[in-house]
């Protein structure tokens, strides 16, 4: 007996290990490409990426910036990861993204006078519900007709950015309808943008004495990375999502029901992809152009990967990635690399976190065992349609 | 069950007038014989003009035809089994690649030049298509990770290596075929085009026929639909996978060219602004059909000339962003099942191993 508990201990310390030694080299390995293709191109990798370091970390400003993009990176993350758990893939979060930045700027912006307690978490929840109610729809469709939830989400991110568009156009020249959230000053200017919100619907500044336009939204971003976890392993709904996300027939034989709990899933993930644009205008942006993506596209999807699509590990990966993006401006002005390098060795990240495969034979490490390859299917699975 | 399915999907016509495809292609003859009675009658006077006049259907099939390629593009692919939605990545990388050969070799006589970009173009998608294919394929990567993973580096290699101060001179210019471009109308807007726009067109017609009536067709069907049993007959699965891949992703590398060398004539970063993705809805809407796909390129193409049209004509009462809206609403309709039926192909997205 006390033998199996000392192995246990041993194994989950390896646990721990085994799962963050994947994602870190992935990173490591990205990282290296990047700076060969820097390298090849005649630019000098080290300037740069002590420039990345310095824009990253480097001083309490670069820190901020880290934060401020993080905080975005964290709820899409969780978006795509929440999704993933329920067996679903969420390519929609830059959709719902942008419904949540409207919905919330659509309240923001309107109800002057209202006190803060009421108007900022209003603005809040509207964002929640526009993402919700984006996700949902693909989620619906899924549980109601059987569309494939890829296809579905990818039109509609299409969908709301020409929405969002329309809300904040500022009309033509020769007579077009501006859109109903289009400021008349910005649009006498030809700006296609929205009011700013009132000071009531505004996050608060986290620190401004020391940190740089920090905001309360990345509080939030952390408590849904708890709520998150909380739901999905304390819960008997997260014991469904998960049941449902590994092998939707067994959960149908418990007696699960399939379809809710996946449009449910759904319309979550699309919730936290929601805040996720509503914590971006209400904290940092206070208006909506149809520029202000947060750079949210499919970032919650390498997130999620990298992390393991766990809560906790979306969050490490949000800083990591946020730190890539703040740091890449410093880099360019530094080193005068382009700051593209950065979007390269992102899609070098999901590449290798995806494919593990190829990480293991480059540094020429031993082939799984099927225990490790058991539990990497039971991420795999969790993919695959039907 | 899946064996009238096959049969279904063999015989092309039936396969048009059940399936979604048939709506788009009942809309393309409307909005053509409307164009033609604006042509030909008094309609031409009325504000009929603006929406069907010639120069519409033109701007419609230049829309097209990345459009057309971009789908072509899937329909291989995906028919095969492997899903791609890094079709946009394919067309951005491919326009890039034509842009840069296109620049470099600016010296040389414009024929040439042309030449040698159109076939980097190719060049450059397909390679872009092997990556997907060596991770979706080799790696068992997910197809749509996969996809994601393409078209996140297409747009960061281009943008990493484009230098704004590179002019491409020159561009493929229009060939007008004697006699068929004097058919009112139809000769008119088909027949006066440039290359790539005529290589677009005959691809449709010479994928349909070959998909659907030659070997390739029959076991890149096969592949797509029940791998195992193509195994069983000797068909090497994945080794097909790959070099479909390829070649789709040398068409979609190709609607880039397009871009570069005959519609706009220069390259700007992240220039083919969601293309990849429309294409993706023509193929779905068109039901994984190259003529059904190219059927609803042309209406999608159209929707772009409508938006072109009306502010041309003044008319502003309808948002642009809600016209721009109508392919991606449509697909999901499609898809949906609400109008017809669209069905992907069964084993498509996941990975065959040998036994």
């Amino acid at each position: 007996m006390v033998q199996v508990k000392e192995t246990k201990k041993a194994f989950s310390f390896k646990t721990v290990w085994r799962t963050v030694r994947m994602p870190l080299l992935a990173i490591g390995t990205a990282l290296l490409v990047g700076a060969l293709v820097m390298f090849l191109s005649g630019d000098n990798p080290l300037v740069a990426y002590w420039g990345l370091l310095k824009g990253a970390v480097g001083s309490l400003t670069a820190l901020s910036q880290t934060i401020r993009k993080a905080t975005p990176f964290i709820l899409t993350g969780l978006s795509v990861a929440f999704a993933f758990k329920a067996g679903l893939f969420n390519i929609g979060a830059s959709g719902q993204f942008l419904m949540g930045t409207i919905f919330s700027v659509a309240v923001g912006v309107n109800f002057e006078g209202l006190p803060m307690v009421i108007h900022l978490p209003l603005a809040l929840l509207a964002g929640i519900l526009g993402g919700a109610l984006w996700g949902g729809i693909a989620g619906w469709l899924k549980v109601w007709k059987g569309t494939n939830e890829v296809i579905t989400t990818i039109m509609l991110n299409y969908v709301a950015s020409l929405f969002a568009g329309w809300t904040v156009y500022a009309g033509g020249t020769s007579g077009q309808i501006p859109g109903p959230l289009s400021d008349p000053v910005a649009a006498a200017r030809a700006i296609s943008q929205t009011r700013d919100v009132f000071e009531s619907a505004r996050l608060p500044q986290l620190f401004p004495q020391i940190l740089d336009r920090v905001h309360w939204g990345i509080f939030l971003a952390l408590l849904m990375a708890v709520l998150a976890w909380w739901v999905l392993w304390k819960t008997t709904l997260g014991f469904e999502i998960r049941t449902v996300g590994q092998n939707p027939h067994a959960a149908h034989y418990a007696g699960m029901r399939v379809g809710r709990t996946m449009a449910l899933s759904m319309a979550i993930a699309g919730g936290l992809a929601g805040l996720a644009g509503a914590v971006e205008t209400l904290g940092l942006n206070y208006k909506f152009a149809p520029e202000f993506t947060g750079g949210v596209g499919f970032e919650g999807i390498t997130i999620a990967l990298l992390g393991q699509t766990h809560p906790f590990g979306v969050v490490l990966s949000s800083f990591l990635l946020g730190g890539l993006n703040a740091g890449s401006a410093k880099m360019q002005f530094d080193s005068g690399v382009d700051r593209q390098i950065i979007q390269v060795v992102q899609a070098l990240v999901l590449a290798f976190v995806a494919a593990p495969e190829i990480v293991r034979s480059l540094y020429r490490m031993r082939k799984p065992t099927p225990e490790e390859l058991l539990q990497q299917e039971t991420v795999a699975s969790s993919w695959s349609q039907e | 069950m899946s064996a009238a399915n096959n049969n279904k999907n063999g015989n092309t016509l039936s396969t048009l007038t059940r399936l979604t495809s048939r709506w788009s292609w009942i809309a393309v003859l409307v909005i053509f014989t409307l164009a033609v009675l604006v042509d030909r009658t008094a309609l031409g006077q009325t504000w009929l003009r603006v929406l069907f006049g010639k120069s519409a259907l033109n701007f419609a099939l230049r829309a097209a035809v990345p459009l057309t390629l971009g789908a072509l593009s899937g329909v291989i692919c995906e028919r095969s089994g492997i899903i791609n939605i890094g079709i946009e990545g394919m067309m951005l990388a491919g326009a890039f690649g034509a842009f840069v050969v296109k620049v470099q070799t600016g010296g040389l006589p414009l024929p040439i030049s042309l030449f040698l970009a159109t076939m980097t173009s190719l060049l450059v998608g397909g390679l872009m298509a092997y990556i997907h294919a060596l991770l979706s394929i080799r790696y068992k990567v997910n197809q749509i990770i996969s996809g994601t993973v393409i078209i996140t580096l297409a747009t960061g290699l281009t943008t990493y290596f484009f230098n704004p101060d590179w002019i491409s001179k020159g561009k493929f210019g229009n060939i007008t075929i004697p006699l068929l471009s004097q058919i009112p109308v139809l000769g008119e807007v088909l027949f006066s085009n440039g290359l790539i726009t005529y290589l677009a067109l005959i691809f449709v017609i010479l994928l349909q026929v070959l998909l659907f009536h030659s070997k390739w067709g029959l076991r890149t069907r096969a592949i797509g639909e029940h791998p195992r049993a193509a195994d069983t007959v000797g068909i090497n699965v994945n080794k097909m996978r790959y070099y479909n891949t390829i070649v789709g992703g040398m068409l979609a590398g190709l609607g880039g060219a397009f871009l570069v060398l005959e519609a706009v004539g220069q390259f700007k970063e992240g220039m083919t602004a969601g293309r990849g993705f429309i294409a993706l809805a023509a193929m779905i809407f068109g039901n994984w059909t190259p003529v059904g796909s190219f059927g609803a390129a042309l209406l999608f193409g159209y929707t772009q000339a409508l938006q072109n049209e009306l502010l041309l004509a003044g008319v502003t009462t309808v948002p642009r962003h809600f016209i721009s809206m109508l392919p991606y609403v449509v697909t999901i309709v499609a898809v949906t099942g609400f109008v017809g039926r669209t069905r992907a192909p069964a084993a498509e997205g996941k990975v065959y191993e040998s036994e």
